[in-house]
């Protein structure tokens, strides 16, 4: 009857024991959470005595997955910000406008003078002078289109072209949009990430919400301005002459040089003419490619300016090499191969794809490529953070002490049990925490306390069974059994409805009310997990040692 | 000696006074809708846009002299309210300074934030400024929506699981329950002009949650006993049903209820909004399972034949006079 097998003891003891295991970090989160700095300092080839220190706070051997605090406990800046895609089509149409005037002033003959138009940001719009020939000079601008390089674009062409009298109105295709948008995204992504990372803040969050959006989350800034500034500044990319090479950081450059460090080799200086030849503003576009013997190359474009400067120098110093600095640190330093007019040119070194593909990214990445609108921007201090901690804390004991001595009362040696349980509840719902990594917000604090108050329901449901089948069954044994066993629809249909609102809380919530759903979520889970088996296997325990006649519940 | 709340075997006829307490809730649900619509609700910055900025001071708060020195600024709409909160001294005064949207900007420039700040020095030099945040109306109008849809969408969901799990007169019930807890959370919220914010409609998520919760577990001993004693009147049976569960329905309230207590009054005042709202939809929701779920499910009359193959004349006579 109330046989419960021996593997299912163990293994609810186990799962008990793996809740205490991966919760402990969470008893000494400071100590942990210097070791696990110090330890991810370490990994990345630094070292020192007192990082070995700080690492050794806390046992190798022992989980270290801590429950991140949320920016309304730590502290920190959460910003909302729209990129506006808008701007590079406006960038894209200015760049066009030339290779559509020397397309169409190569047809002077048949399609007269072309001047462009005013227009809306989005869109090129031109006049040619003989109006009766605008089919011809649709065909020229339409032969410019190229496909949209995307995987759903599809084949489509990157523009659309149509004529309205003796006006050529060239836009972005819808496809060459999509394409564009994401890639501006993308880039806007990469940037904000690369600046916010500079400034080496611990596990900032930097996502993209929605079609054009990026949520930016920083633990432990001052406030959003700050953060509103890092992301400001623009990339510097330059072109630059290379004098030398050297590994001393402290060698005299001479005038008018300047020494940068490299970016990967570690303790690479180069010492470049202080003179950019090219700077990133003139760059339009670079794309991750090979080279004509297979391997891994990045590709680039210049404006027809850049283009010139570019050709120029590069037809003078075949041969010797530049360098590519990105914020002063040289990416790359290849050699000149031969003469590149037109202004586009290839990056070739000992690439693998990935870098190429992150040099390629870094290359755009040189500025944000369209501006950003902040729709949301929230600071919180930490002390008030750090007080919503201390309250929360208090709360939960008083709370839990107060469950306690309630359940205790009420139910006399079974409110132990459900006690018992209650506590493996909380130290499951943090191993849980800690090992997803999810954050703990404030309102997830308090679906704790509010766990602790409902966790009790199933044991609740039980016990008054229980109570209910002693009246009637032959025996305690059996009550407890029917128990177990009546009470079971009610507390599934009860918790599977709870389960559902916080699954939409979690959908469609963001930032805290996430954290809430997420605690409130698990807390039900774990604790139909408690009452279920944890109580149950103590009361049979119990039961099977002492064999009672009778039981008061 | 133990604790017993609810005596043992209890017999209390719920349907008894069940004109008046149904009457009751309808009149308070009637209310709650005319003070939301007379009194509206007090959005917070999550659904209006506009910033607020938390202020802490050692001195003691003179809203009107903070008013007075941001009104020369312009920003339309400011309201300033002290908060209390048992665990501040005597040496920590906090206020909340909420200034509106403003016109053509998504969120409020940093200039402004910083004007507002360095006004609320003139008046106060030892001021710091906690926490400062700030929601443009794009972003506010999207929130409206989606907690609109939160709120919705769990109560579909429920629904539809209750009508899955029991006849769908018991989702009715269940249904009528919840749309009566949100109801009267957001009269109490119209009435004491507490904010409204995004923490609210997780709270109001939270009721439902919780109030089904209790529901369902009347529901659950409602279909049992169905089962069991077939020809049973309806109205006793939801009464049987009701005692039966009574000592479990109130040592669960009185266990959440401690729990929100301790939270309520130790938690932070950045919460109390929030937890008060739990607090008061757990007493609303544990008198609903009780007064408003089962009455509907009386007025609409439930089928007695679902168990019809194992018994095919189970109680299938009854069914009207039940209903």
């Amino acid at each position: 009857m109330m046989h419960i097998p021996t593997w299912r003891r163990v293994l609810i003891w186990m799962v008990c024991l793996g809740g205490l295991i991966f919760a402990a970090p969470n008893l000494f989160y400071d100590r942990v959470e210097t070791a696990n700095d110090a330890r991810a300092v370490i990994e990345t080839g630094m070292s020192d005595a007192a990082l070995e220190a700080d690492a050794g706070l806390w046992p190798e051997w022992m989980p270290s997955g801590l429950v991140n605090l949320g920016l309304d406990l730590r502290g920190g800046a959460h910003l909302l910000a729209e990129v506006q895609v808008e701007e590079v089509y406006a960038a894209r149409m200015e760049a066009f406008w030339p290779e559509v005037r020397d397309a169409l002033a190569a047809e002077r003959d048949t399609v007269g003078f072309v001047t462009r138009e005013e227009s809306d940001e989005a869109e090129l719009r031109v006049r040619i002078s003989e109006a009766d020939q605008a089919a011809a000079a649709l065909e020229i601008v339409r032969g410019l289109a190229t496909p949209v390089a995307s995987l759903t674009g599809g084949g489509a062409n990157d523009i659309d072209v149509r004529a309205e009298g003796a006006e050529i109105v060239v836009t972005l295709s819808e496809a060459e949009r999509a394409a564009t948008d994401d890639r501006t995204i993308r880039q806007a992504l990469e940037i904000v990430r690369r600046r916010i990372d500079e400034v080496g803040t611990r596990e900032p969050t930097i996502q993209r919400q929605g079609e054009d959006r990026i949520l930016i989350e920083v633990p432990g800034v001052g406030s959003a301005e700050e953060v509103k500034e890092i992301i400001g500044t623009t990339a510097q990319l330059t072109f630059q002459p290379v004098v030398s090479r050297t590994s001393n950081a402290n060698e005299n450059p001479g005038p008018n040089n300047e020494i940068l460090p490299s970016l990967d080799e570690q303790g690479v200086f180069y010492i470049l003419e202080r003179n950019p030849v090219v700077s990133g503003e003139e760059l339009v576009d670079a794309q991750p490619a090979f080279d004509q013997n297979g391997r891994p190359a990045v590709n680039f474009r210049f404006n027809p300016t850049g283009a010139r400067a570019f050709g120029d120098y590069t037809a003078e110093n075949i041969g010797s090499p530049f360098a590519i600095v990105l914020d002063e640190e040289v990416i790359s330093a290849p050699v000149i191969q031969s003469h590149i007019p037109g202004g586009s040119g290839i990056i070739t070194g000992n690439f693998t794809v990935e870098e190429s593909t992150q040099l390629a990214v870094l290359l755009r990445a040189g500025a944000l490529p369209a501006g950003l609108t902040f729709l949301e921007e929230r600071t919180i201090g930490p002390e008030l953070g750090a007080d919503s901690i201390e309250a929360g804390k208090l709360a939960a004991i008083v709370g839990a002490i107060a469950v306690v001595v309630f359940m205790i009362m009420s139910y006399g040696l079974f409110g132990v049990f459900a006690t018992v349980a209650l506590t493996f509840n909380m130290v499951l719902i943090f191993a849980v925490l800690s090992i997803l990594g999810a954050t703990l917000t404030l309102p997830g604090i308090a679906g704790i306390v509010l766990t602790v108050g409902m966790a009790v329901d199933a044991n609740v449901l039980v016990y008054e069974r229980i109570r209910e089948e002693l009246k009637t069954a032959r025996g305690p044994a059996r009550a407890i059994d029917l128990g177990y066993e009546k009470a079971l629809s009610a507390i599934l249909d009860g918790n599977v409805t709870t389960l559902i609102t916080a699954l939409i809380l979690f959908l469609v919530g963001s930032g805290p009310v996430r954290g809430f759903a997420i605690t409130l979520g698990l807390g039900i889970l774990t604790s139909v997990f408690t009452a279920i088996f944890v109580t149950r296997l103590l009361i049979v325990m119990w039961f099977e040692r002492r064999r009672p006649k009778t039981i008061e519940v | 000696m133990r604790l017993r709340i609810v005596p043992e075997n209890t017999k209390i006829d719920f349907f008894r006074a069940a004109k008046i307490t149904f009457g009751a809730s309808i009149l308070a649900m009637v209310l709650s809708l005319v003070l939301f619509f007379v009194m509206g609700l007090n959005f917070g910055i999550d659904f209006k846009g506009g910033t607020t900025i938390r202020t802490e001071s050692e001195s003691a708060i003179d809203v009107a002299a903070y008013r007075d020195a941001i009104a020369p600024l312009e920003l339309g709409d400011v309201v300033i309210t002290e908060v209390f909160d048992p665990s501040f001294g005597d040496d920590r005064n906090v206020a909340s300074v909420r200034i509106q949207a403003q016109e053509g900007v998504e969120s409020v420039t940093a200039e402004t934030i910083a004007e507002v700040e360095a006004a609320l020095q003139t008046v106060d030099p030892t001021l710091t400024f906690p926490s400062v945040e700030s929601v443009g109306p794009k972003v506010s109008g999207e929130l409206i929506q989606s907690a609109i849809f939160a709120v919705l969408g769990s109560l579909v969901a429920i629904l539809f699981y209750i009508w899955l799990r029991f006849e769908w007169q018991f989702a009715v019930g269940a249904i009528a329950a919840l749309v009566h807890d949100v109801t009267l959370t957001i009269g109490i919220f119209a009435a004491f002009q507490i904010k409204f914010d995004l923490a609210i409609i997780a709270a109001l998520l939270t009721i439902v949650g919780y109030s089904i919760n209790d529901t369902v577990v009347v529901f659950d001993r409602a279909r049992e006993n169905l089962r069991k004693f077939k020809t049973m009147p309806l109205r006793d049976l939801l009464n049987l049903s009701a005692n039966e569960t009574l000592s479990r329905t109130v040592m669960t309230s009185g266990t959440t209820l401690l729990a929100l207590l301790a939270l309520l009054v130790l938690g932070g005042d950045v919460i109390r909004g929030f937890v008060f709202a739990i607090f008061w939809g757990v007493i609303v929701g544990t008198y609903s399972s009780i007064y408003v779920a089962k009455n509907i499910v009386l007025m609409l009359g439930v089928k007695r034949d679902w168990d019809k193959k194992d018994d095919p004349k189970a109680g299938t006579q009854f069914a009207n006079i039940d209903a």
